[in-house]
């Protein structure tokens, strides 16, 4: 039975070792790589390449402007703090320099307010002075007149010189 | 007679064949099992040697293949 | 011989699992010649234009923002470029084109051969016995071409005992021979395996047809795992291009920078 399992062989063994196929497989297997080299080698891959590269140039061109973006935002961010300062800056001058106007307006008119109420009091006081140098006058004419009564009074007659010594002299006494 | 005892030679050869995959699974088995361990110990440096455990599994599981290609060339060529 | 003595003891059941492998012309019955026009021409073109639909018509439009396709597309090539960039380094870029078409064939012959009816044309050990011998020629050609003779310290282990690196030399040149084998035969057995075993569950389906009792529980069983097999062959369809790939990245850094 081995040796009739061997004359038919060829159609119930395994169909991998029949060689008779061999050289058929072999010569396909070898077209088919041939041509699927090549078209790898001349299409498919350079273009694969060419595409990726082109990605790969998009991507670093579009990070590039992202980047320029980013500094020009930054740049313009600065700009506007610096903006910001400098009118904070001007107000507060301008505040200060305000303040100090209404200051000095303020002073000079307490200054020219004093000088008044000094004036004034001056003025007054001179007046008080020349109401009571009046007052001591007419004191003394008063004393006088009233001495020389008394002195009248008591049937003498008065001698007016002497009198007004006597009233100045207790006047200042 | 002759012919039917080297048949029947040929099966239990390739039955006998059989039990090599039986090695091959453990080669397998035991690959994958220490690869698991070590990805564990060290997770990071596991996904680096994804191609060494495949390069490992294939030559394993090679073995078993070719006891299967013995029980086949056993059962049908011989 | 043997599938059929199988199947008459399945009980009805016929199990196939390797018919699907069968290279076959696609006009008429006659023999496979050189350049017969196969089930192989026929997926190993799909397989090219799907790459060409992909990377080339989905790109067409040069889109700076992706659309689905290109994005795809742009997947695929970086990560290709990042494999060979950081596994093989910056001087086998050179490389990529050629590891770029070992990857794209590779997963859409992977992913094409898990239609329906389809025929996978990476289960065959011919097809990627090629592929690995080229990687394998490559890799050596350069390496020689590289370093010349200096070549060669790849095999001498400088940092081993001295009485230590003839074994470990003797050790390296075998590793280094039985590459194109175990790196062609994972490809192809991976897909074959899966593959069959999809097949082998496929033929259990039918069970309910057969004997209602035992086909009740059968059936959705084996539908369950054709399912779940299918799950998993299209994670293996993928990660076995990616190791085909990154194995390759890997012997070409071998061959670029061979002093370890």
């Amino acid at each position: 039975m081995a040796s009739e399992a061997k004359a038919a062989e060829s159609a119930s063994g395994l169909p991998q070792l029949d060689f008779s196929t061999f050289g058929n497989q072999i010569f396909w297997l070898a077209v088919a790589l041939v041509v699927l080299y090549f078209i790898l080698s001349r299409i498919a891959l350079p273009r694969i390449a060419a595409v990726l590269a082109e990605r790969q140039g998009t991507i670093t061109n579009d990070l590039a402007a992202a980047e320029e973006m980013r500094t020009r935002a930054t740049e313009a961010e600065e700009a506007y703090k610096k903006a910001l300062a400098d009118a904070k800056a001007e107000a507060q001058k301008i505040i200060a320099e305000t303040k100090a106007a209404i200051r000095q307006e303020l002073d000079r008119a307490n200054a020219e307010a004093d000088a008044e109420i000094k004036a004034r009091t001056a003025e007054g006081e001179k007046q008080i002075a020349e109401i009571r140098a009046g007052a001591l006058d007419a004191v003394k004419a008063v004393a006088a007149d009233v001495a020389g009564e008394l002195v009248a009074a008591m049937g003498q007659k008065p001698d007016g010189r002497s009198v007004n010594a006597a009233v100045n002299a207790r006047m200042k006494g | 007679m002759e012919g039917d005892i080297v048949q029947m030679g040929a099966y239990i050869g390739a039955g006998l064949a059989c039990m090599g995959m039986g090695g091959a699974a453990m080669g397998v088995g035991n690959v994958a099992g220490n690869f698991l361990a070590g990805a564990l110990r060290n997770p990071s440096a596991a996904g680096g040697q994804t191609a060494t455990l495949f390069i490992g599994i294939a030559f394993a599981e090679a073995l078993g293949i070719f006891s299967f290609l013995v029980a086949l060339l056993l059962m049908f060529a011989v | 011989m043997a599938t059929e003595a199988q199947g008459s003891e399945g009980g009805g059941l016929v199990f196939h699992p390797m018919d699907q492998f069968m290279v076959k012309p696609l006009f008429g019955d006659g023999a496979v010649g050189m350049f017969t026009l196969t089930n192989v021409t026929l997926w190993m073109v799909l397989a090219v234009a799907a790459t060409f639909a992909l990377l080339v018509l989905g790109t067409s439009k040069r889109e700076i923002v992706p659309g689905r396709t290109q994005s795809v597309a742009e997947l695929a090539y970086d990560f290709i470029r990042k494999m060979v960039e950081d596994v093989a380094g910056k001087d086998a870029l050179p490389f990529f084109p050629y590891i770029m078409t070992l990857f794209m064939f590779i997963v859409f012959a992977n992913f094409l051969g898990l239609l329906p009816m389809a025929f996978t044309t990476t289960s065959h050990i011919a097809v990627t016995a090629v592929l690995a011998m080229l990687v394998f020629v490559t890799v050596t050609v350069v390496g020689f071409v590289r370093h010349g003779v200096g070549f060669l310290s790849l095999f001498w282990v400088s940092s081993a005992p001295l009485p230590l690196r003839p074994v470990l030399a003797l050790i390296e040149v075998i590793s280094y021979f039985v590459r194109p084998v175990s790196h062609s035969i994972r490809l192809a057995g991976n897909m074959m395996a899966g593959h069959a075993v999809v097949k082998v569950f496929a033929a259990f389906a039918p069970m309910i047809a057969l004997s209602l009792g035992v086909g009740i529980l059968v059936t959705p069983l084996s539908i369950l795992a054709i399912t779940a097999i299918y799950a998993l062959e299209v994670l293996v369809a993928f990660i076995q291009a990616y190791v085909f790939t990154i194995l390759t990245c890997v012997y070409l850094r071998d061959a670029l920078h061979p002093h370890h």
